[in-house]
């Protein structure tokens, strides 16, 4: 399965990853290689198998409907770029 | 040749220059759960807390946090998917829906995508009296996303997380719709019964029940056209306006020789136009895959009985309810079980006495009254018993129905216990007829030439049915005095 250019760029854009044209070329046959691989894969029957989604016997843990965090909005705003009242600032999005 | 159009299935058709149309409609609406924490985190859902107060680290997306459900979300979403009498799915997935935006700190929503934890229902409405049932597709967990502000500063925009995380209960239709009014009663259904679960509270100005609407246009019998999703339109008078006005754009689009793009538009309730939000069109990629962070979703055909068991009465099964105990017509059960504290009012002053006089009551004096003050029921100053005094009082025959309404008044701005205030201020209707009779007499001495003409005029009975209760000060039973009045006068 070939990847071109163009949806590495598209894929980059959607992830947020900037990337050079020199890369965009080297990922093309990467990501092709990764897709042939995964396309061997598929020829595996698998109809008949649950996906595997734990290695151990657990199931999902839950918690009771407690507030039991918050109230550290200070904290939450320490490492922001820009903050102001503790809201965090950011270049302006406006649709 | 005639051109043959299939017959309109309903009153609903719009007409436009090449003939008439059909409007499709689907609903999406995000309803946030009631709960204390969030869906997976322990941090407070209350709203109006200061900026990013109600937000852990895990609402913040730190590196290294890990998501724990909430068990009560779990089970608030089960209570929902049984009272739209839906399939609950004894195993569900949470997925990762990828985009970028501010307010969605971790760069993903997580959220259901193939497995959702409840499957297909159904909403009954009813529409001008005709009643409607409306698939439900699904109805899927996900988390809520922050806020950006953007009139605090002119470069930039404030981001709050207090929303962050927050569990939102995503409801589906079935594209069932076919007007305005029809998607209309399908919100306020669906809020009813929220509010009847209490899995949320349905308040739209907060935003706690938001709608996207899907509209497309189709001649009837046609295949569907291509559908326009309108986002956030947060209020019932809303959801109709977009509906209509969207339709008629995409209806002389077409007739006009254009195309309908499938897109995302937003509804301006101040022009009354909706337009397209283009930004949002490159997003539509979501990458959707499960989210390693969570195991599946599973529980037990056991546990979805218990929270059958402890559901409670529901406003289509309350309303069968009240016609067949109460006799009350189809239209009154309907006002009456419109909201769960409502319904309970009615319930309080019904017990024991007559169910129609008691529906009266509350639909055209109470309701009618909380109304036009902008009061709730759960705030009305008259209170179920006392409506109830008042009942008793006409049934019993102390009061007039006349009376019992000035009584209601007295009762709304004083307080006060009705029979006493009845007895205190002298209100109390007088069905004594020797009392009448005195009064009678009285009105017949002093006008001889009345008593002349009404012989000729039996209709001038009612100037002295008037003079004796004005004598009275209204208490008079205007029967008895009618009666009386007439074997004295020798009238039939």
């Amino acid at each position: 399965m070939h990847v071109d250019e163009a949806t590495v760029r598209r894929i980059a854009r959607l992830a947020r990853i900037k990337i050079t044209d020199e890369e965009a070329k080297g990922l093309e046959a990467e990501l092709s290689g990764i897709l042939d691989w995964v396309e061997q894969l598929k020829q595996v029957d698998t109809d008949a198998v649950e996906p595997m989604t734990r290695v151990v016997g657990q199931d999902l843990k839950q918690r009771a409907d407690v507030v039991t965090d918050g109230e550290k909005a200070a904290e939450i705003v320490a490492n922001a770029p820009m903050a102001d009242d503790n809201f965090f600032v950011v270049p302006k999005v406006v649709e | 040749m005639h051109d043959k159009v299939a017959a309109p299935s309903n009153g609903n058709l719009i007409p436009g220059a090449t003939g008439d149309w059909e409007v499709v409609i689907g609903m999406e609406v995000h309803a946030q759960v009631n709960s204390r924490a969030k869906l997976f985190s322990g941090a407070a859902t209350a709203f109006g807390a200061e900026p990013n107060a109600h937000v852990s680290l895990v609402d913040a997306a730190m590196p290294g946090m890990l998501p724990v459900i909430n068990e009560e979300c779990v089970a608030q979403a089960v209570r929902t998917g049984l009272g739209l009498k839906a399939q609950i799915n004894l195993k569900s997935i949470f997925d990762r829906k990828n985009y970028f935006y501010p307010d969605l700190p971790q760069g993903y929503q997580i959220s259901q995508y193939k497995q959702p934890i409840v499957g297909e229902g159904e909403i009954e409405i009813e529409v001008d009296g005709t009643a409607k049932t409306v698939g439900i597709e699904r109805l899927h967990l996900e988390q809520d996303a922050g806020k950006s502000i953007h009139d605090q500063h002119p470069e930039y925009s404030y981001v709050d997380l207090n929303r962050s995380g927050v569990a939102l209960m995503e409801i589906v239709s079935k594209p069932d719709l076919r007007s305005a009014k029809e998607a209309q009663a399908y919100v306020t259904k669906l809020r009813t019964i929220l509010r009847y679960l209490g899995t949320c509270d349905g308040d739209m100005e907060k935003g706690n029940l938001r709608a996207d609407v899907n509209v497309s246009v189709r001649k009837p019998g046609a295949p569907l056209g291509t559908r326009c999703e309108i986002k956030n339109v947060n209020s019932i008078r809303f959801i109709g306006q977009a509906v209509d006005v969207e339709a008629r754009r995409q209806i002389d689009i077409i007739e006009d020789g254009g195309k309908i793009d499938q897109e995302t538009r937003l509804f301006d309730p101040g022009k009354g136009e909706t337009r397209s939000m283009r930004s949002k069109e490159e997003a539509h990629d979501y990458r959707y895959f499960p989210d390693p962070d969570l195991l599946p979703l599973e529980f037990t055909e056991d546990y979805v009985a218990h929270l059958r068991h402890d559901l409670p009465e529901l406003p289509d099964e309350k309303k069968a309810r009240f016609m067949a105990e109460y006799g009350l017509a189809s239209y009154d059960a309907s006002v009456l079980v419109a909201e769960r504290e409502r319904a309970d009012y009615f319930q309080a002053v019904a017990k024991g006495r007559d169910g129609k006089t008691a529906a009266n009551w509350v639909i055209n004096e109470l309701l009618g009254r909380l109304n036009k003050e902008g009061h709730d029921i759960a705030d009305s100053p008259v209170s179920a018993d006392q409506v109830g005094g008042i009942v008793d009082l006409i049934a019993n025959g102390t009061i007039s129905g006349k009376l019992a309404k000035d009584l209601f008044e007295i009762v709304w701005s004083e307080g006060g216990d009705p029979a006493e205030i009845v007895e205190t201020r002298g209100m109390k209707q007088v069905t004594d007829t020797g009392a009448i009779e005195t009064a009678v007499d009285a009105v017949i001495a002093a006008n001889p030439d009345k008593v002349e003409q009404v012989k000729a005029k039996p209709s001038m009975i009612g100037w002295f049915v008037g003079q004796v209760m004005k004598a009275s000060g209204g208490k008079a039973n205007p029967q008895a005095v009618n009666e009386i009045l007439k074997a004295k006068l020798g009238l039939e």
